[in-house]
């Protein structure tokens, strides 16, 4: 039986068309060699020196906290906004979900100026905010979190708006007839149900935030050690020590794949 | 119609209900007694959905008012809707809708603990409502290592636990296989029995129906059509749909004493008096098929050609087109029949039934 299947399949594959096939090829080929000539080219005998550096920990700290937070939020504040666009039925909602992918398609950079017009110490909210406390965001750690949410919120939201429309909502029904009250039925039957999706967004999120270099630097600046993330080692890095930056870019790629594999298997395939 | 003895007409559902879903308009009323069975009997389409959505609060009515007990669900000129959670209503839905990331025993605690019970006596309440349907020892499984059989008990056990006093069944059987089915349907009779409240079945399956429930409402196109104890619909279709369903011939027709006169042109002779607009039907198992005219006839006979033969049972279904009544009829004869006469599509029979097999009724 399975032989016969194997079988199928690559007389299946046999008859994939040309046009087809190369430029599947290629784009494999494309995403595939660069990461290859990263691993060929990094100066692995200076890995441990490049790792240890002081810099590069508080750095690699740096993003890992900055991008854990953000995540964090994203989810705290987009999993009920997903909520509100896929369930809801309000007016509206098709202006809304554009709004909300404009972030996605903004250049970065554009996303870190904007955030200054806002919060930055003269901003629209963040001078007031600077007169009654003397806080401002730019140039910390805070402000990088919020830059990192701006980029990665949308993400995380059309991936769990996109999981609560799959979902069967007559679960919730079900729910309903059983006495569960509105926010009873979101929390013990939405969430669980939708759970691999949110799992989902969440890494699109973290992964993007940890990437996060544009808004990043307009927003909150290149201060090592408070607003200097990984991104941004890597890239001054570049100017003065390009095989410090190939072996950081290595381990900035190692550490994203292994916590992508270690939540797919704790996350994904719950049931 | 016999009522049981803790029947209570006070305590039951009363519902008018009206409201549009694309092309359908659902307009009736309902009535279900505290203790009784009623089934909600009607083609694909015909409503029967919509109704059960509407009294669980899924879907708000356009008109109408729905109580249970003293309790006002709907009423659409005094602007009340209660919601879904706040309605003393427990649904069995047709897939079941089991949450798949609960076990049996909290998916049965769900509705207890939802409605303010500790987590604790919500189990516990689990725990009896399960053993009730005989599923105690699936308590621990998930939803997706049960069989249908299984699934369809625990819902009702989940349905049960938040002591409804209206429990809506959804096609309880349909998913099942035919041979659970048969073993699920008695158990299903007796904890419908043992329930205090008012039950409504939808069922598009008359056995389903006869089996579950001390009265029928036949519904066509939103609308009520015929209402009756399962004996009495069976016995007396008042529309072809229901005919068909309890597999009776039917016709209209006026009668003038022993004869009617058939809306399609015929004549049927009928044993009882009958005056005026009335229904005839006959089983078809009271037809007799014959290949010459036969001698010593009895009252009806009818000329005809078979347009279709089907196996039915033990028998033979044969469906006789071209009869001087408008109408085609269904005979029921055995396979050596069949076999004897030479049926066979196509063929010219003559189709002879009782005065005394006719049942005719007032429409």
């Amino acid at each position: 039986m399975e032989t016969r299947q194997r079988h199928r399949e690559r007389v299946l594959l046999g008859k994939v068309p040309w046009l087809l096939a190369a430029p599947a090829l290629l784009a494999l080929l494309f995403l595939i060699l660069p990461l290859l000539g990263l691993l060929i080219r990094a100066p692995w005998p200076d890995a441990w020196q490049v790792i240890t550096d002081d810099q590069a920990v508080q750095a690699l700290r740096l993003s890992l906290i900055t991008a854990t937070v953000s995540m964090l939020i994203a989810m705290v504040l987009g999993v009920p906004l997903a909520w509100l666009l896929a369930r809801s039925g309000l007016p509206g909602l098709g202006v809304l979900r554009a709004l909300i992918t404009v972030p996605l398609v903004l250049p970065p950079v554009v996303g870190g100026v904007a955030l200054f017009t806002i919060l930055g110490r003269s901003g629209l909210l963040g001078r007031p905010l600077f007169e009654l406390t003397g806080f401002a965001f730019p140039f910390t750690p805070y402000a990088v979190v919020l830059a990192q949410v701006f980029v990665a919120l949308p993400y995380l939201v059309l991936s769990v708006e996109g999981a609560l429309r799959t979902a069967d909502s007559r679960y919730e029904e079900a729910a309903a007839t059983l006495g569960a009250r509105p926010m009873t039925v979101f929390s013990r039957v939405t969430l669980p149900l939708i759970g691999p999706g949110v799992a989902a967004g969440a890494v699109l999120a973290w992964a993007r935030a940890l990437g996060e270099f544009g808004a990043t630097i307009t927003f909150a600046g290149n201060f090592p050690g408070t607003t200097r993330t990984m991104p941004l080692e890597v890239y001054l890095a570049l100017e003065t020590d390009p095989g410090a930056a190939l072996m950081l870019s290595v381990l900035l790629l190692a550490v994203s794949v292994l916590v992508l594999v270690l939540l797919r298997d704790r996350w994904v395939n719950r049931w | 119609m016999t009522r049981r003895p803790h029947e209570r007409p006070d305590a039951g559902l009363a519902a008018r209900i009206c409201l549009q879903r694309g092309a359908l308009r659902v307009d009736l009323e309902l009535a279900v007694l505290a203790g009784e069975v009623v089934a909600l009997v009607g083609p694909n389409g015909a409503g029967k959905s919509t109704v059960l959505r509407a009294l669980a609060g899924l879907l708000p009515l356009q008109q109408g008012r729905t109580m249970l007990g003293s309790m006002i669900m709907d009423d659409v000129d005094a602007g009340i809707r209660e919601p879904s959670h706040r309605r003393p209503v427990g649904v069995v839905f047709q897939d079941y809708l089991l949450f798949p990331h609960l076990s049996v025993l909290d998916n049965v605690a769900f509705g207890p603990r939802a409605t303010g019970a500790s987590r604790h006596d919500a189990r516990e309440k689990a725990r009896q409502a399960l053993r009730r349907v005989g599923a105690a020892e699936l308590s621990t499984l998930r939803p997706g290592r049960i069989s249908g059989g299984q699934a369809q008990r625990v819902a009702l056990a989940r349905a049960l636990a938040t002591d409804p006093q209206l429990l809506l069944l959804d096609e309880p059987l349909a998913a099942l296989d035919a041979r659970t089915r048969l073993m699920v349907r008695g158990e299903l009779r007796r904890h419908l029995a043992d329930f205090a409240g008012a039950t409504l079945v939808i069922t598009h399956d008359p056995v389903d129906a006869a089996v579950l429930a001390d009265r029928l409402v036949v519904i066509e196109s939103g609308s009520v059509v015929q209402t009756g104890t399962p004996t009495e619909v069976a016995r007396r279709p008042r529309t072809e749909y229901v005919a068909r369903l309890v597999g009776l011939n039917l016709m209209t027709g006026t009668g003038h004493g022993h004869r009617v006169d058939v809306a399609g042109g015929g004549v049927v002779h009928v044993a009882a008096h009958s005056e005026g607009e009335m229904y005839v039907a006959f089983r078809p198992a009271a037809v007799s098929l014959f290949t010459k005219r036969p001698e010593g006839s009895p009252r009806n006979l009818w000329q005809g050609r078979i347009s279709g033969l089907e196996p039915h049972g033990e028998g033979v279904r044969v469906e006789i087109g071209a009869l001087h009544l408008g109408a085609s009829i269904l005979a029921e004869v055995t396979q050596a029949a069949v076999a004897d006469l030479g049926l066979r599509p196509g063929s010219t029979v003559w189709a002879g039934v009782k005065a005394s097999d006719v049942e005719v009724y007032p429409r």
